[in-house]
């Protein structure tokens, strides 16, 4: 490796540190991600040219042009994703950076691999990114409601673990040279991708997030061992720190639901519930409400707490929200969002979900912040949320969510709840806020229901 | 097992290196705030996409008359891009929402 080429090496690693340092605070992020984003570009332009190899120009053509289709796809896919989708495209991404890594295993283990270490490090490469490949995917898919949200497969832990130990026992008689037959390293991404299907298949879709950060965290594992194939310390430290920081988010992550990754990776949510049947089935009767009475209660309030949930951007209706809140401002009530930390599908998702239609950041208050304040709250305007205001969280030991920290909306005077139907929110599990006395339902789409409730509002 | 005790020496500082940055990896999530996550876990997952690096190496290397390891690169080279240029952009694009509303 020439000086030059270590030395632009040296300086992407760092851009690379400092970058996710920045990242890190909601001042400095922009700038954290553009420099990042400035390493790399810089490190892929130096590996092109900073070379002492002899390439024939029609190599370089192909790079060339496999850099254009790359940059122009992924351009595009990031331009034009709607901000609900966020989570897909994250993932999507994810598995095509774990793919690539498996197809240099393949390459370099075809030019026949020689000592056993650098054996090893190939077929590691290519079961971990073969599995965060298929993984990603299958989440992909499952967040984008593609895959059907419950695949229940018999004693899946056993299979799972089964494939798992075959993969790993067929990668180190490969790594040995044990079995030599280049078959088996098809074989050995058949087995990586099959894993990686089965690992996330039957894990519930709220905790998909989780998941997308497990193997977000995986990708970076298998860009560090590519690193270690080249002694490549940039691809090392880039991916060690995609590795572990990946890691440290899936952690807060599961400490935000409540859940440990344990019970992630091996328990399904609602899984639980069914087999036990034990968790609660409420009932009672629901009080509904309409337009015109939710926005008299609303204009007469000093004091309204909006709850959005996924439902609320999946309907489009973060701008209407936006409107209504602006509205109510005016006539003097206090409004504020109340973000819990897994609204939408990921931490922070709603975050970004309210800034895109120009909601005030500082009307945005985290749950811990909020939750004192629900019992001198004179409404409660629930919108798309379900499971994260669902009192069994605190009060059915039974229920799979049971110990999540909740928004505590029922100590409010007032609850307005807008959703489609009765139907279960995505943990799959009933909600006795809904028969609440202090609740008023107000049924239908997120954007229309919103639509009158402002029209409404205006009469008044 | 010698084997391996000649691996280690002989990769010492690659694997100094690998400890370290694992350490540094913890220390410069910790204590993020949940608002963002999301940008993180994005460009993260860009930063990831720094295997793209390993696929052009493969493509450098590549004997010009092997299609089956031309093909097998160009595809991981996509890939790869794919992961960072888009990877960063969606980043930049949930933090410039940011931006314009963090009065």
């Amino acid at each position: 490796m020439s000086t030059a080429l270590a030395l632009i090496y040296l300086l992407s690693t760092v851009s690379f540190v400092v970058g996710l340092r920045l990242l890190g605070h909601p001042a400095t992020a922009n700038k954290g991600n553009r420099l990042a984003a400035g390493g790399m570009g810089l490190a892929i332009l130096s590996t092109l040219f900073l070379h002492e190899l002899e390439v024939p120009v029609k190599i370089y053509l192909l790079i060339g042009g496999a850099i254009l289709l790359g940059g122009i796809v992924g351009a595009l896919m990031a331009v034009n994703v709607k901000m609900t989708k966020m989570p897909e495209l994250v993932s999507l991404f994810n598995g095509f950076g774990g793919a690539s890594a498996a197809l240099i295993g393949l390459v370099e283990f075809g030019k026949g691999a020689g000592d056993p270490q650098t054996a090893a490090t190939i077929t590691a490469g290519v079961v971990i990114g073969s599995l965060t490949f298929s993984g990603s995917l299958v989440a992909w898919g499952k967040l984008d409601g593609r895959v059907k949200s419950t695949v229940f497969i018999p004693q899946r832990n056993i299979i799972n673990n089964l494939v798992l130990v075959g993969s790993i026992v067929l990668a180190v008689l490969l790594a040995l040279g044990v079995v030599q037959d280049p078959v088996w390293i098809y074989v050995l991404v058949a087995a990586g991708l099959l894993y990686g299907i089965l690992f996330v298949l039957p894990i519930g879709g709220a905790d998909m997030p989780v998941v997308i950060s497990l193997l977000n965290s995986m990708t970076g594992i298998a860009a560090a061992i590519t690193g270690v194939l080249y002694s490549n310390k940039l691809m090392l430290i880039g991916g060690i720190l995609v590795g572990s920081a990946g890691l440290i988010l899936t952690f807060a992550m599961c400490r935000a639901m409540n859940r440990t990754l344990i019970a992630v990776v091996f328990g399904a949510f609602g899984e639980e519930a069914q087999a036990g049947g034990e968790a609660r089935t409420v009932g009672g009767t629901v009080r509904k409400t309409t337009a015109s009475d939710a926005a008299i209660l609303l204009n007469y309030a000093k004091d309204v707490v909006i709850v959005p949930g996924y439902g609320l951007a999946v309907a489009q209706a973060q701008h209407v929200i936006h409107e209504l809140e602006q509205l109510l401002t005016e006539r003097g009530v206090v409004i504020r969002y109340a973000i819990h930390p897994v609204a939408g599908r990921m931490p922070g998702h709603m975050n970004v979900l309210l800034a895109e239609s120009q909601v005030d950041y500082g009307l945005l208050v985290e749950m811990d912040d909020i939750n004192p304040h629900f019992p001198q709250t004179d409404v409660v305007l629930v919108v798309g949320a379900n499971d994260v205001v669902n009192p069994a969280a605190h009060n059915d030991p039974a229920s799979p969510i049971y110990g999540m920290p909740i928004l505590e909306v029922e100590h409010a005077k007032n609850i307005i709840v807008n959703k489609r139907s009765m139907n279960v929110g995505y943990a799959g599990i009933d909600n006795e806020l809904f028969y609440n006395s202090k609740t008023a339902m107000l049924f239908g789409d997120a954007k229309a229901a919103l639509t009158d409730l402002v029209a409404e509002l205006k009469k008044l | 097992m010698s084997e391996w005790t000649d691996f280690f020496t002989s990769n010492q500082d690659l694997i100094f290196v690998l400890i370290l940055a694992i350490f540094l990896g913890v220390e410069l999530i910790k204590n993020i705030p949940a608002v963002l996550h999301t940008p993180l876990m994005s460009g993260a997952n860009a930063l990831s996409g720094v295997v793209v690096v390993g696929a052009i190496l493969v493509m450098l290397n590549a004997d010009p008359n092997n299609y089956l390891i031309l093909g097998l690169g160009f595809v991981a080279v996509v890939l790869g891009i794919i992961n960072v240029v888009g990877g960063f952009a969606v980043t930049g694009r949930m933090l410039n929402m940011f931006k314009k509303n963090g009065k």
